[in-house]
């Protein structure tokens, strides 16, 4: 079973207000099929409310939120699942009392599959990350890293068309922070939909990503390729604070 | 030699039903987080649909009359259909409420369920007797087991692997595991959150329903409070075994009932009295030492 595939996730002057402090302050950004944005600032920009908002689980007041030009401002998390909208966590929250392919499996069961169907689906999906081998390992048993990509691929099983990923790369070290990489990457490609990746490695960011948006303050900063963001004045000041000497050297 | 083999079958049989009961309360609390009190009363409503309602002692069979397979499958039906009911009209309304408020809503079952049987049974203990040709022993490498002991070790291992086999094999038996776990993230994952707490709840029926049995076969008595200690050891047993976790619950569930009856066998005679305040003592200690149970689940805090 496929869904239709969706080709726009629009937030439109989204604002966010947690008992007076503006965690976001009207930032509209789009999300294409095809594309890998990525989502960066300072600690406290509104990076995961963002994320939140788009995913359903934090309601904009005001701003709206369009999949495919229908508002879907309203829908809960569990719709927005549903709609299409994959989201991964910074904990990556996989079910640790089942093996690696049963949590792919779940998700591929939520969507309507059937048991053989969903987990010959969580074997190509496991098999595409490169993860060959222990599908039936147990999850509570896993290295850090690999809870980390195996709660990227539970984010694909549900065939979403949009995949928003929260801090993956945190925490690995620089050869796995590679591989990921190369997984982000491929994910438009070969599963056709959009990612938006909020990430603290730049190395990463710059890596992967065809447009960058920056959040400072919970407004938008800037938004554009990997190569303007980084020579944007504002984005280094804002980025670094007054060290913008070093934010130069660390971009 | 053979007396303790003797007491540790005692051991095994009893553990295994409290495993049972443990099992029970560890699969709603999983999909809910409801500590189900009312999980007694629906052993004590099975036990009860074996007789025709009247205040006598010893009263005419209802269930209890009709040929063995009949009969359990009527007293498994009544206990199943009694949790599901129980379920959409006492916890269903609440389900976004306080754990808390759950709580409450359980105990009220649970009184609703015990009023109700005073009303119709009256609260005198009866006497009832079914599998009686069970009771007696059967010779065994020179021990003497009892039938009934056989029958309830024979019945657990039954359940726990037949549910073993559907939580692990079925498409609902998988979902089921993922919404005990993390019932939030499941429900993002597209698990229907109605069918497996109803599913959740119509096994904690099924096992009610075939505990009652098993009671009453052993004990031929009936009483409205029946089903209260084994929940409350029960409930023990989950928290020993880490609350959420159902692993956790089944050997939670022996080891309430191996101490239960180790301590019933070698406690000197006038301490016996003090055997249920030993297998509490037991519950503090272990929960001294590991406040989160035997086998932990994940429960982290995170931003989402």
């Amino acid at each position: 079973m496929t869904k239709s595939r969706k080709e726009k996730l629009e937030a439109n002057d989204i604002h966010v207000d947690f008992g007076g402090i503006k965690a976001l302050n009207g930032v509209t950004l789009t999300l294409n099929a095809g594309d890998i944005l990525g989502l960066i600032g300072p600690n406290g920009a509104g990076k995961t409310t963002m994320v939140n908002v788009l995913s359903g689980f934090q309601k904009p007041s005001p701003g709206t939120v369009h999949l495919d030009g229908h508002d879907v401002s309203a829908l809960s998390a569990r719709k927005m699942a549903q709609a299409g909208i994959g989201r991964s966590f910074q904990a990556a929250r996989l079910f640790r009392g089942l093996t690696v392919l049963e949590n792919l499996v779940v998700a591929g069961l939520g969507i309507g599959m059937t048991r053989k169907g969903a987990t010959a689906q969580a074997r190509e999906i496991l098999n595409w990350i490169g993860y060959h081998h222990g599908h039936d390992r147990r999850c509570e048993s896993l290295p850090y890293s690999d809870e980390r990509r195996i709660s990227i691929a539970r984010a694909l099983a549900l065939q979403p068309s949009f995949a928003l990923l929260d801090e993956p790369a945190s925490g690995m070290n620089e050869h796995e922070c590679e591989r990921l990489m190369e997984t982000i990457v491929n994910i438009p490609k070969h599963y056709g939909c959009g990612v938006m990746l909020i990430e603290h490695n730049m190395q990463v960011i710059m890596g992967v990503c065809h447009r960058i948006h920056v959040l400072d303050g919970g407004r938008s900063l800037a938004e554009g390729t990997p190569e303007q963001v980084k020579k944007d004045p504002n984005v280094l000041r804002a980025y670094l604070g007054d060290r913008s000497s070093r934010a130069g050297a660390v971009i | 030699m053979t007396n303790i083999v003797q007491v540790l079958i005692d051991a095994v049989a009893l553990g295994s039903l409290y495993a049972l009961v443990a099992l029970a309360i560890g699969l709603v609390f999983g999909v809910m987080r409801l500590v189900n009190f009312a999980q007694g009363d629906y052993i004590t409503v099975g036990a009860y649909s074996l007789v025709i309602p009247t205040f006598a002692a010893t009263p005419a069979m209802m269930f209890g009359a009709l040929p063995t397979v009949a009969m359990i499958f009527c007293v498994v039906l009544t206990v199943t259909i009694l949790a599901l009911l129980t379920e959409r009209l006492a916890f269903r309304p609440l389900r976004n409420s306080d754990p808390t408020t759950l709580l409450i809503s359980s105990f009220a079952v649970s009184y609703f369920l015990q009023s109700l049987i005073l009303m119709l049974h009256g609260g005198r203990p009866k006497a009832i007797n079914i599998g009686e040709s069970l009771t007696t022993a059967v010779q065994l490498f020179g021990i003497r087991i009892p039938g009934v002991q056989l029958l309830t070790m024979g019945v657990a291992v039954t359940l726990l692997v037949t549910l073993v086999l559907f939580l692990k094999k079925t498409p609902i038996g998988i979902q089921l595991r993922a919404a005990a776990e993390n019932f939030q993230m499941a429900r993002l994952l597209g698990v229907p959150a109605n069918r497996v707490i109803a599913i959740a709840f119509a096994i904690s029926g099924i096992l009610g329903g075939t505990i009652s049995l098993l009671f009453v076969i052993q004990t031929g008595t009936l009483d409205i409070r029946m089903g209260v200690m084994p929940t409350v050891y029960a409930f023990f047993a989950t928290v020993i075994g880490g609350i959420g976790s159902l692993p956790g619950a089944v050997v939670g569930g022996y080891i309430v009932g191996i101490v239960s009856v180790l301590l019933q066998s070698y406690l000197p005679e006038e301490m016996r009295a003090f055997r249920d305040a030993g297998v509490f003592t037991l519950v503090i200690l272990i929960l001294l030492v590991r406040p989160q149970g035997l086998i932990v689940t994940s429960a982290a805090k995170e931003r989402v």
